[in-house]
């Protein structure tokens, strides 16, 4: 006979987000005046082209955005509109990047 | 006395209620799981398109062609990236469109709501799929089953008063789900820090209140009735709230928390339930009962329950675009 509850957690194990706490990449909302919004992606790794991501985002989402040359965190794209989720779900299916390394901020 | 220690051992020789015991619970925790993992399953479909994908590869493939050209003009390093990156889409990208579901979304939130949702359901869940299962196996302990409490409350209620099956001159044997209970509402009662997996279930803060003010602030304001349940420096929170929803605000003569923007109080309490994941809860024990201190510039969150110890970062605001009239003065 197992013991059920002593199964549910084993605090012998890895802590999730032990490992990659290196280089999140960070997706931030803020708003704007009225309703509008504005969508950040921060932290992109350096083997994509930012550009790229945007020209394909803008399209795919049809929207503007733009990129923003930060001077401490590279650069930075952002996206009108609430984006966060559409930009992270294509973050993860077509560009390779774990979901873990993701964080999705705001409400 | 030895009658009722007779009953107990009687009542746990029962290999087949011991069984059914553990057949529903196993049974509960996999349809759990099942149901998590459908409303991830149904949440991915939504944005994850067949047609939406092959729009995206199409896309890429011109993309590459037009860099073929263009790799010359660039840098040279640049011209090797959407090589690298086009290999492992297109391998990745079917490989995941598996995977995805199954992994589902990692959301903090969910990760507070699921253990709330399965730990609520199970008392009563339990209780009565247990009961199902006896009256098909056809025990004998049919017959009591009338005078058997069938809530969770009634169950309690005859604990606390000693009547029914709890009754000194009861004859009827214990059901072993009967002592269980008995055993967890003990255990609950004397030390609910203790009581398994119901943890996370116990932990309740008052609702933030959010108020409008004038047509662009909102107020938080029962923000230090919230910190002092969470046993945390009102101003840490402040601070993450601020670094969450990208604004500012002021704490006014009353303590309440105004915050630029609007903000409703169901997109709080997320922020609210992201903070209770990063910065409160355990990580070896989950428990909220937990203390943050500061060490030369590091933060730690000390667990007062197991004694283990976390670091967990520091709040960063991150990039935060200029945003209104004043962009324009600025550049």
């Amino acid at each position: 006979m197992s013991l059920e509850n002593l199964k549910s957690f084993d605090p012998f194990a890895e802590t999730d987000g032990g490992d990659d706490k290196k280089d999140y990449i960070h997706i931030r909302i803020q708003q704007r005046n009225g309703r509008k919004t504005l969508t950040t992606v921060q932290g992109l790794p350096k083997e994509i082209d930012p550009k790229r991501v945007l020209k394909f985002a803008k399209k795919e989402f049809a929207t503007n955005g733009s990129i923003v040359d930060d001077p401490e965190l590279g650069e930075v794209i952002q996206l009108q509109g609430d984006q966060r989720q559409k930009i992270s779900e294509l973050m993860v299916n077509s560009m390779d990047i774990n979901r873990n390394n993701i964080k999705i901020h705001g409400f | 006395m030895s009658e009722e220690e007779q009953k107990k051992s009687v009542a746990f020789g029962e290999t087949t209620d011991l069984e059914n015991g553990e057949k529903v619970e196993t049974n509960e925790a996999t349809t759990a799981e099942g149901h998590s993992v459908a409303e991830n399953g149904e949440e991915a479909p939504a944005t994850f398109d067949p047609s939406a994908m092959k729009k995206k590869k199409k896309p890429k493939k011109e993309k590459e062609t037009e860099n073929g050209d263009e790799a010359p003009k660039e840098n040279g390093e640049e011209g090797f990236d959407p090589k690298l990156l086009k290999k492992k889409r297109s391998k990745k990208a079917k490989a995941e469109e598996g995977e995805g579901d199954a992994d589902g979304e990692f959301d903090p939130t969910k990760l507070v709501k699921k253990p709330k949702k399965s730990t609520k359901k199970k008392p009563t869940g339990d209780d009565d799929d247990f009961q199902k299962r006896l009256e098909e196996l056809g025990l004998e302990d049919k017959k009591d089953e009338p005078a058997a409490p069938q809530t969770q409350e009634e169950v309690e209620a005859e604990l606390a008063q000693g009547t029914g099956v709890w009754a000194q001159d009861n004859a009827t044997p214990f059901k072993y789900s009967q002592l269980l209970k008995r055993f967890y509402i003990n255990l609950y009662e004397d030390h609910p820090e203790l009581s398994g997996d119901g943890r996370l279930k116990n932990y309740k803060i008052p609702p933030p209140q959010v108020a409008r003010e004038g047509n662009k602030k909102s107020i938080f304001a029962n923000l230090p009735e919230i910190a002092k349940k969470m046993k945390r420096n009102p101003d840490h929170i402040i601070q993450f709230i601020f670094a969450e929803l990208g604004t500012n605000g002021s704490v006014d003569g009353a303590g309440r928390l105004v915050i630029k923007g609007r903000f409703q109080q169901k997109q709080l309490e997320s922020v609210l339930r992201r903070y209770i994941v990063e910065y409160l809860t355990c990580g070896t024990c989950k428990s909220p009962n937990t203390t943050l201190m500061k060490e030369n510039r590091l933060f730690f969150v000390n667990c007062n329950i197991c004694g283990s110890r976390k670091s967990v970062s520091a709040i960063k605001t991150g990039f935060q675009a200029v945003v209104g009239k004043r962009k324009k003065q600025q550049a």
